[in-house]
């Protein structure tokens, strides 16, 4: 984003993730890392139970990056872009979720109660734009927020990964969302670091009284530790399971004979697949 | 667009539509691609169906054969339904047609499996 300046503030986001844009999400290993990685964190703070295959919503999925994150979960996804590129480059991935064209600003078009969980990467800042005459930033997430909360079950989590241009924009879009019935707040990853930080807005749709969960890199030590209750989720599975333990060598053989069906391009099995690296510094 | 898409798909977005459920299908190409059977997704996500609106899906592109009328209270155990509906929620795929809003009649395009829910400025709420 350097020197060119925030991607908001240059044009629509239907135009700014044109063809070239698009492309970058297959070829630019350092992107798409990045998308993974924000991605799982994400994943985290949405804490499903582990042995449940849920019910998923991706706003601003674009290329399916994050969505292949969730397949690689066992999770059903749906995804919605404004981007007619970035979605034809989902469906060159083959991408096991299905995909709508459409802009969040205008509303979530479900039926009531229909996911068990919403993640969101790196979109919800350009709902903070004016992009046409008639949009008034104020009012749309206002429209996405409260539509959202509908389509959700009660209790369900909303995690949007996302980079506020400043703290009034934080301010507006934590603001509607309480409005629109949320509880919940942000997370903010390795707030000391100006590279690492990362910015995480954890939405809860109703239902028993949810803990904020804490902040990676924060020298606070959490009483009640989002860390402790992830794990405690992760224990509850029971041995004997048909679904490989995640990062397990199973678990990753599984993955790549997804992606090998797929017809894309994965490294062969060996006996070192899946084996823990020994730590080197 | 899955037909388990279409049965959560609305068009309630629409100023003055107030269920817009079910959208009416039209299918030019229909693609059945496989899919992983997942049976606990299956279990799961039944009760959140709109029963009579995946059958009718399901009839209006052709695949409307061995959907029963009404849903079993359980289907633990009946592998062959439980493959049946797998197919047509998550394989059966429309790659080209049209959705249309059961109140107002706009029509929203499904092109390259991709079904197009854009609004325009007046039917923004
Ligand atoms: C950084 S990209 C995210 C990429 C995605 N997570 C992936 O795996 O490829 C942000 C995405 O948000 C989308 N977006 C921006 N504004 C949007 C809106 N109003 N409605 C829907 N999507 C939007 C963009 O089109 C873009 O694809």
């Amino acid at each position: 984003m350097a020197s060119s300046g925030r991607p908001e503030r240059q044009a629509p986001p239907e135009l700014f993730y044109n063809e070239t844009e698009a492309r970058k999400y297959t070829s630019n290993s350092r992107m798409i890392e990045i998308q993974q990685k924000l991605s799982e964190r994400a994943m985290e703070l949405l804490a499903l139970p582990e042995d449940t295959s849920c019910y998923i919503l991706d706003i601003g999925c674009g290329s399916g990056l994050s969505g292949e994150c969730l397949t690689d979960n066992d999770h059903v996804w749906v995804g919605m872009d404004i981007s007619p590129h970035m979605l034809d480059i989902a469906r060159e991935r083959e991408v096991e979720g299905d995909i709508i064209l459409g802009d969040m600003g205008d509303g979530m078009p479900f039926r009531p109660g229909s996911f068990d969980g919403v993640i969101s990467i790196s979109a919800l800042q350009w709902l903070c734009n004016a992009d046409k005459a008639f949009h008034k930033p104020a009012k749309r997430l206002y429209t996405f927020f409260s539509t959202l909360y509908g389509v959700l079950s009660r209790g369900a989590r909303a995690v949007f990964q996302f980079y506020p241009e400043n703290s009034s924009q934080i301010e507006m879009i934590t603001q509607q969302a309480m409005k629109a019935g949320f509880t919940g707040g942000l997370v903010v990853d390795y707030p000391n670091s100006t590279k690492a930080k990362k910015m995480f807005l954890c939405l809860f749709a109703g239902g028993a009284h949810q803990q904020l969960p804490t902040g990676l890199g924060t020298d606070t030590v959490p009483q009640e530790s989002s860390g402790a209750s992830f794990s405690a989720f992760r224990e509850k599975r029971k041995r004997g399971d048909r679904k490989p333990l995640k990062n397990s060598r199973e678990w990753i053989l599984q993955k790549k004979e997804r992606r090998r069906k797929q017809g894309r391009e994965v490294p062969v099995d060996t006996k070192y697949t899946g084996r823990k690296r020994k730590a080197r510094f | 667009m899955k037909l388990l898409t279409h049965n959560i798909l609305t068009s309630n977005i629409i100023k003055g539509v107030t269920r817009g459920f079910p959208l009416k299908i039209k299918s030019s190409r229909l693609e059945v691609k496989e899919v992983d059977f997942n049976p606990d997704f299956i279990l799961r996500i039944l009760p959140k169906l709109d029963w009579s609106a995946l059958r009718q899906a399901a009839t209006e592109v052709g695949y409307g054969n061995g959907l029963p009328e009404e849903l079993p209270s359980s289907l633990e155990g009946d592998d062959s339904l439980q493959k049946t509906i797998h197919n047509i929620l998550l394989q059966v795929e429309i790659v080209e047609g049209e959705l249309e809003c059961p109140e107002t009649g706009r029509k929203f395009p499904i092109q390259n499996g991709i079904p197009n829910m854009l609004l325009n400025e007046d039917e923004v709420s």
